[in-house]
């Protein structure tokens, strides 16, 4: 193992790429694909899906029952990412997400993940204190909010859809799309105008 | 069979952790709690075996509600979690 650990990186990966083509397991180009798939995903994806529930009460329907469905139907890969779930934040409950065991999270509709969210102490508090954690993002939730946590601890991925902000009632689609942060679909911080 | 939603149901207190390697996706924080099955989530390939390329059998995923102030001191009243539990770590509560 140390053998492993100490090797260089560059050599290491290559080794790995020829074994799994040796393998049949992934060729290059299969490889390279999903390269290009991760890069491309950002949390413009999943901003455009939760402007688009907010102005479309049918596609809202079908992001909280369906969200891979839902992705797919703005032109969003999900080929071969795992299931995703949404949950609404509602005006008496508030959700968020985290991943306890490891650092499980939306890529095909958010990106990479910012680098919190992969720490033992935002993993930690989630469950444990949310509030707190929640303070420490700005974010305070009116009295007698209920908090949803949700533990992304195995098959699905989660986004939460946000409360649309007062005040955006004449704003298009793509202005809507705008407002919202990755943070907002992770349900750390709220989505401001 | 396949949980209905509503069913009371509890978390093995199991810890196989301390009987050689494993891969557990249950989180230590709900071994032995109780919850309600919001619903099935679908059928999955057991990662317990997958994570050591072993044959995989497919299991329920249920998506499961707990009430969070059972589990820790500080969250209020009311507050819940949510996590993805497999089948066999599931038992119905009493």
């Amino acid at each position: 193992m140390s053998a492993l650990v100490q090797a260089d990186s560059e050599r290491l990966l290559a080794a790995l790429r020829t074994v799994l083509a040796q393998k049949g397991i992934a060729t290059a180009p299969e490889i390279l694909d999903r390269i290009t798939i991760t890069d491309a995903a950002s949390p413009a994806l999943g901003a455009r899906m939760v402007a688009r529930a907010w102005l479309d009460a049918d596609y809202r329907e079908l992001l909280l029952s369906d969200g891979t469905r839902a992705a797919e139907m703005l032109g969003i890969v999900m080929r071969g990412a795992p299931p995703l779930g949404v949950m609404a934040c509602t005006p008496d409950t508030h959700t968020l997400v985290v991943c306890t065991l490891c650092s499980c999270y939306p890529r095909a509709v958010l990106g990479y993940p910012p680098y919190w969210y992969k720490s033992a102490a935002y993993r930690a508090r989630a469950v444990r204190e949310p509030r707190g954690l929640l303070a420490e993002f700005g974010t305070v939730l009116p009295e007698g909010t209920r908090i949803r946590v949700v533990d992304s601890t195995a098959d699905y991925r989660w986004m939460v859809l946000p409360l649309r902000p007062a005040g955006t009632d004449d704003f298009s689609e793509d202005q809507l799309a705008g407002l919202v942060r990755a943070g907002d679909m992770i349900g750390v911080t709220q989505v401001r105008v | 069979m396949t949980l209905a939603p509503g069913t009371r149901v509890t978390v093995k207190l199991d810890f196989p952790e301390t009987r050689g390697p494993c891969h557990i996706r249950t989180p230590h924080y709900l071994r032995g709690e109780t919850g309600t099955v919001l619903r099935h989530l679908g059928d999955f390939a057991n990662p317990e075996d997958l994570a050591f390329a072993r044959p995989a059998a497919t299991l329920p995923l249920y998506h499961v509600r707990f009430d969070l102030a059972a589990i820790w001191p500080e969250p209020r009243a009311g507050d819940e979690l949510l996590a993805e539990i497999f089948g066999p770590w599931l038992e119905e509560a009493a």
